[in-house]
């Protein structure tokens, strides 16, 4: 399946990249995000256990054991910080 | 008029005007109001100027929602909440919030419940750029989790 991932603020930055589409079998946002880590060097720093990020699905937070269907929008970033 | 809206927009926006667009409803006693604006200090110190990113369409769906919850608790005829992106410089105005209800308790318990949500829920992060223009992100702070915390 195909994923349009998105990623912002100091992530995008780490990335290098504002958006991807992604074709994975990952069931999950766990499995995904160890798919993203397997990438190695920023993409292994940024999404380590225990680091402080937040993942969206089609727009509302989620929690790691979120399912993921094809066409899904997913969005990776850190804590917000506005107001 | 619609009386309840969010807005992100780079530009600018007009306090009094914002005030007055929500004081004209007869049944509304009390309207408070909340402007944050860009300090000299954050994270860092010698602070010129914020850049602020946001993620369009979750921004906004994040923030009627909070709207939502805030009309669930308190009694409020209209809500307004603008918030800026993009680069602005030091002293200008980041965010609004405008509440108007019967009673002044809800109009400012509902003020402060919007912004500490805001900060906490609503997809925005800011960078902050030195006078020296050193640039960095600022990280999320303990005190708006402990400040949206003592809502529930």
């Amino acid at each position: 399946m195909k994923l349009d991932m998105l990623y912002f603020a100091r992530l995008k930055d780490s990335f290098g990249m504002a958006t991807e589409q992604l074709e994975t079998e990952a069931a999950s946002v766990d499995e995904l995000l160890t798919e993203l880590r397997q990438r190695g060097g920023h993409w292994s720093s940024e999404l380590a256990a225990g680091k402080a990020f937040r993942v969206a699905r089609n727009q509302e937070l989620v929690r790691l054991d979120a399912t993921l269907s094809d066409g899904d929008e997913i969005a990776i970033f850190p804590p917000v910080t506005g107001g | 008029m619609q009386p309840f809206t969010v807005r992100i927009q780079h530009e600018g926006f007009d306090c009094g005007a914002e005030i007055a667009r929500l004081s004209g409803n007869p049944a509304c006693g009390a309207v408070v109001s909340f402007s944050g604006l860009v300090r000299d200090y954050g994270d860092r110190q010698n602070i010129a100027a914020l850049e602020l990113e946001h993620y369009p369409g979750m921004t906004e769906k994040s923030l009627y929602a909070i709207i939502e919850q805030a009309r669930q608790r308190w009694q409020l005829q209209a809500a307004t909440i603008i918030h800026r992106v993009g680069r602005l410089a030091l002293g200008e105005a980041i965010v609004l919030v405008v509440t108007a209800s019967s009673h002044r308790k809800d109009a400012f318990a509902a003020a402060e419940f919007l912004m500490d949500f805001l900060k906490t829920e609503a997809p925005f992060w800011k960078k902050e750029i030195q006078q020296d223009g050193s640039v960095h992100w600022v990280e999320a702070k303990a005190s708006d989790q402990h400040a949206a915390g003592r809502w529930q």
